[in-house]
């Protein structure tokens, strides 16, 4: 059973087939990349797997079951979680409380005991601090856990907005371009953390710019063109695909992909 | 124990203020205004739980002040309902009101969701403004004392140490939440509902809690208000107070417990002093809240406290 | 039928000037995205300074034209003072700026003029003429046909000349009109003091039938509100067909249900507009892109 899959998913923008029947599935504990060039319809797909937009066409299954156009809140219920690639960061809490937003999901709900304080939900913010804790911990980011997220380096809200959707303790997690604006170390630091959550065995579905991680790390890699599919394989696949180089990387930059991940 | 007092710091403050006060003045006027501050921060504190911290903006929530007022007013004059029974009862009338209305209202944004609370507290007004066989009408009508246990409830000191205890009461309550799930689903709905709902955050039903205990916290400030004065009109219910609280809650520092006292306290106290120049009252209620928000919009405790933390030491 | 035609008539007359106020509301929507509260003190100012003006002896239509001026240096002030130095506020802020900015007028009012409901003379006389069994007055004709010259002209500035189209491209996009040299900020100014206009000669002429008084703004805003979103905010023919709408609604309801809540329909149709079709009548749906 796929960990994810979409069949035939679709929507149109005004006129518009930003995504046009795209189907792909993606394995348990795999790293799965999404690219395309800019205007492929990568960042629509995401927000229709992600319960944010509703897809008029199509169905998502999620681990088998069809979860098509069901409220986002819903979907993180059945273990997906996704960062932003324009960083939705609660920007006016800290850094350990963005985390502990995260664990929302696997706390205790009820309103009268939070209101009056019971030594349940004491033990619970204790329980759930020291989750985040270690999840800062696991992205690099144990030292500025108490300060404003506000005031954080573009790097480690990228890093921050991943602790935050681990927390959750996702099966799925949407990656939206977790290396979109870092350099040669930041992205290296983002390799790093992607291969320690898949090492967890949880199934990673990353939309990426950068040709060098996506090439390296992914196990397959479905290519996008103006919303459509283009091809789907692994690595080496893609990266020879004459189609695929000529739609993204247009055909005189044919060398750096073939040098890519070498 | 370091987060014993980060947590509760600011309830004991309240706490002490409250206590202290008395010493301070004696004369029976200050003990009146202190009531009135303390239930307006009441109702200011419940529209900071929805403003400040859930980041939904309510410019109707005299309705629910209204609601707390009236019931108090009109159950014991016309049905014979003990006060504080009556109490009670318009405290749920208004959560119940807020449950109803909150669900379809709250899914509307910035101007409006702001229109349509406008909208809401007018109508709630407009009837207590026209239904004069229980209310009154445009005059409003008297209150009944409250009675507990034989002894009847009046005078600034009474009311003094009710609204007070009561407002340190909800505070505790409001800290309480802050710092749990709840308070940090509101806060982080405020700050980003998408990324609220891809954590699981029920972001509808989260608005509605904040939405029904601010009702609540107003209906309260609504009935003492009703039942400190002795009389009830339908301006308690009207538009130019739910503006007041707003105003009060912006200028005190949307978020800040103690700042929704601080502007409860600035926009009872200036009126009163000022009763010479009543008259100019709401040239200095609109001059207010367009300074305000042109130069101070965090509000005056959170730009004073970012100040003490700004200067080097 | 004579009944309905009556009510017909004082809905359209009442509707007029609620359009004229949702148009004001348009304008500067459309130019600033700030919805400005303090549209209805303009109606407000219109008919008191006319009729201080008349009161202390001066003629009417000149004293009408010193309630215009009036009218447009006060929206200008509003627009330099209080909304240009909040730029880039959230719209909770910019609402909140405009309420104090109508109790502020509000309040001056009270202190500059009185508390009192005040009137002059209908222009064209009052006697009622005669339609098809109901009567209307002179002043309701002039209401609408004022209204109306209000909306070609508005019209014309906006498709023939070169303000009018520096404002129609400042509403479809700001950054593109500034870069293509619009000075936006000016724009909106003028947007004001348009609104500022229109608002003003609305309470002109509506003032011998419906007095004035310095507390008529807030209703007033509220309701051409209530218009401007039935017709689609940010929609110019939907303002005006909003505003006849609910002045239709208005008096229909006073007439046959209860006068008590003739105030309420309005806030109803709110209520009803944001929850049924947000859009409005004339608008367009849209979807918020993450």
């Amino acid at each position: 059973m796929s960990a994810l899959a979409t069949h035939g998913i679709g929507i149109d923008f005004g006129g518009v087939r930003a995504v046009d029947d795209v189907s792909f599935s993606v394995k348990r504990g795999e790293i799965f990349a999404i690219i395309g060039p800019n205007g492929a319809g990568k960042n629509t797909l995401f927000n229709m797997i992600s319960g944010l937009y509703q897809a008029p066409r199509g169905k998502v299954m999620l681990e088998g079951r069809d979860v098509t156009n069901l409220p986002a809140h819903v979907l993180a219920q059945r273990g997906l979680s996704r960062t932003f690639q324009n960083l939705q960061v609660f920007f006016r809490m800290t850094a350990l409380e963005n985390v502990m937003v995260g664990r929302h999901l696997h706390e205790n709900r009820n309103v009268l005991a939070h209101l009056f304080r019971l030594p349940s939900v004491v033990a619970q913010n204790r329980a759930s601090r020291k989750r985040a804790e270690g999840l800062l911990a696991l992205v690099g980011l144990s030292e500025i856990g108490h300060r404003p997220a506000g005031e954080l380096p573009y790097g480690a809200l990228k890093r921050l907005e991943i602790a935050r959707a681990l927390a959750a303790e996702p099966k799925v997690l949407l990656l939206d371009e977790p290396a979109a604006g870092c350099n040669a170390v930041e992205t290296a630091e983002v390799d790093a953390v992607i291969q320690k959550i898949a090492a967890q065995g949880i199934t990673v579905i990353l939309v990426e710019h950068d040709m060098k991680l996506v090439m390296k790390i992914s196990n397959r890699i479905h290519v996008l063109d103006q919303g459509r599919t283009l091809a789907e394989g692994t690595a080496a696949e893609v990266r020879s695909n004459p189609a695929v180089v000529a739609a993204y990387l247009g055909a005189h930059a044919g060398g750096e992909a073939a040098n890519a991940g070498r | 124990m370091q987060s014993f007092w980060r947590t509760y710091g600011i309830v004991l403050i309240v706490a002490a203020v409250v206590v202290a006060l008395p010493f301070a003045v004696t004369s029976s006027f200050y003990l009146r205004i202190g009531a009135l501050v303390f239930i307006f921060s009441l109702a200011v504190l419940g529209i900071n739980l929805l403003m400040g911290f859930a980041g939904q903006v309510s410019l109707g929530h005299a309705g629910f002040f209204g609601i707390g007022a009236y019931a108090v007013a009109v159950l014991p004059t016309h049905f014979a309902v003990p006060s504080w029974i009556a109490l009670i009862v318009g405290v749920i009338v208004a959560g119940l009101l807020a449950f109803v209305i909150g669900r379809p209202i709250l899914k509307l944004k910035g101007h409006y969701l702001a229109v349509a609370t406008l909208g809401m507290g007018i109508l709630i007004a407009m009837v207590f403004t026209n239904e004069a066989r229980f209310t009154g009408g445009p005059d409003g009508m008297p209150v009944p004392r409250l009675e507990l246990f034989g002894w009847r409830v009046r005078g600034s000191e009474a009311w003094y140490w009710i609204s007070g205890v009561t407002l340190v009461l909800a505070a505790l309550l409001a800290v309480n939440l802050i710092d749990s799930p709840t308070g940090r689903a509101l806060r982080a709905i405020h700050d980003s509902e998408v990324a609220s709902r891809v954590l699981g955050i029920d972001v509808a039903r989260y608005k509605l809690i904040a939405f029904v205990l601010s009702a609540i916290y107003a209906a309260i400030a609504g009935a003492y208000l009703a039942l400190f004065d002795g009389l009830v009109t339908p301006a308690t219910a009207g538009f130019l107070r739910s503006i007041e609280f707003v105003t009060m809650a912006v200028l005190g520092g949307l978020g800040s417990i103690f700042g929704s006292i601080v502007g409860a306290a600035l926009l009872t106290i200036l009126p009163q002093m000022l009763t010479v120049f009543h008259d100019y009252e709401h040239i200095a209620l609109g001059a207010i809240m367009i300074v305000f928000m042109i130069f101070l919009r965090a509000g005056i405790v959170p730009s004073l406290a970012s100040l003490f933390r700004r200067s080097p030491s | 039928m004579p009944e309905f035609l009556q009510f017909t008539f004082s809905g359209l007359t009442v509707g007029a000037i609620y359009a004229l106020v949702a148009l004001g509301f348009t304008l500067i929507y459309n130019a600033s995205d700030v919805i400005n509260f303090a549209q209805g003190e303009f109606v407000m100012i219109g008919g008191m300074v006319t009729f201080f003006a008349v009161a202390a002896g001066i003629p009417l239509p000149v004293a009408a034209l010193i309630a215009l001026v009036t009218a447009v240096i006060v929206g200008v002030l509003l627009h330099q003072l209080a909304i240009e130095p909040a730029k880039g506020a959230s719209p909770v802020t910019l609402i909140i700026i405009t309420i104090g900015a109508s109790i502020f007028l509000r309040g001056v009012a009270a202190v500059v003029f009185d508390k009192n409901y005040h009137s002059y003379p209908a222009f064209l006389g009052s006697e009622p003429i005669r339609i098809g069994g109901a009567t209307i007055l002179p002043q309701s004709l002039i209401v609408l046909s004022g209204t109306l010259a209000i909306v070609i002209a508005l019209w014309a500035l906006s498709t023939k000349t070169m303000i009018g189209k520096a404002m129609t491209a400042t509403a479809a996009n700001r950054l593109a009109a500034r870069l293509a040299g619009i000075n936006t900020a000016a724009i909106v100014g003028i947007s004001f003091a348009i609104s500022a206009a229109i608002g003003a000669i609305g309470g002109i002429l509506v003032t011998p039938i419906t007095l004035t008084n310095y507390e008529v703004g807030t209703l007033l805003a509220l309701k051409g509100f209530a218009a401007a979103m039935l017709g689609g905010m940010g929609n110019p023919l939907g303002a005006v067909v909003g505003g006849l709408i609910v002045g239709l609604l208005e008096t229909y309801g006073a007439g046959y249900i209860s006068s008590a809540y003739k105030d309420a329909v309005a806030f109803l149709v709110i209520l009803g507009v944001l929850f049924v079709m947000p859009q409005g009548l004339f608008g367009k749906a849209s979807i918020e892109r993450v």
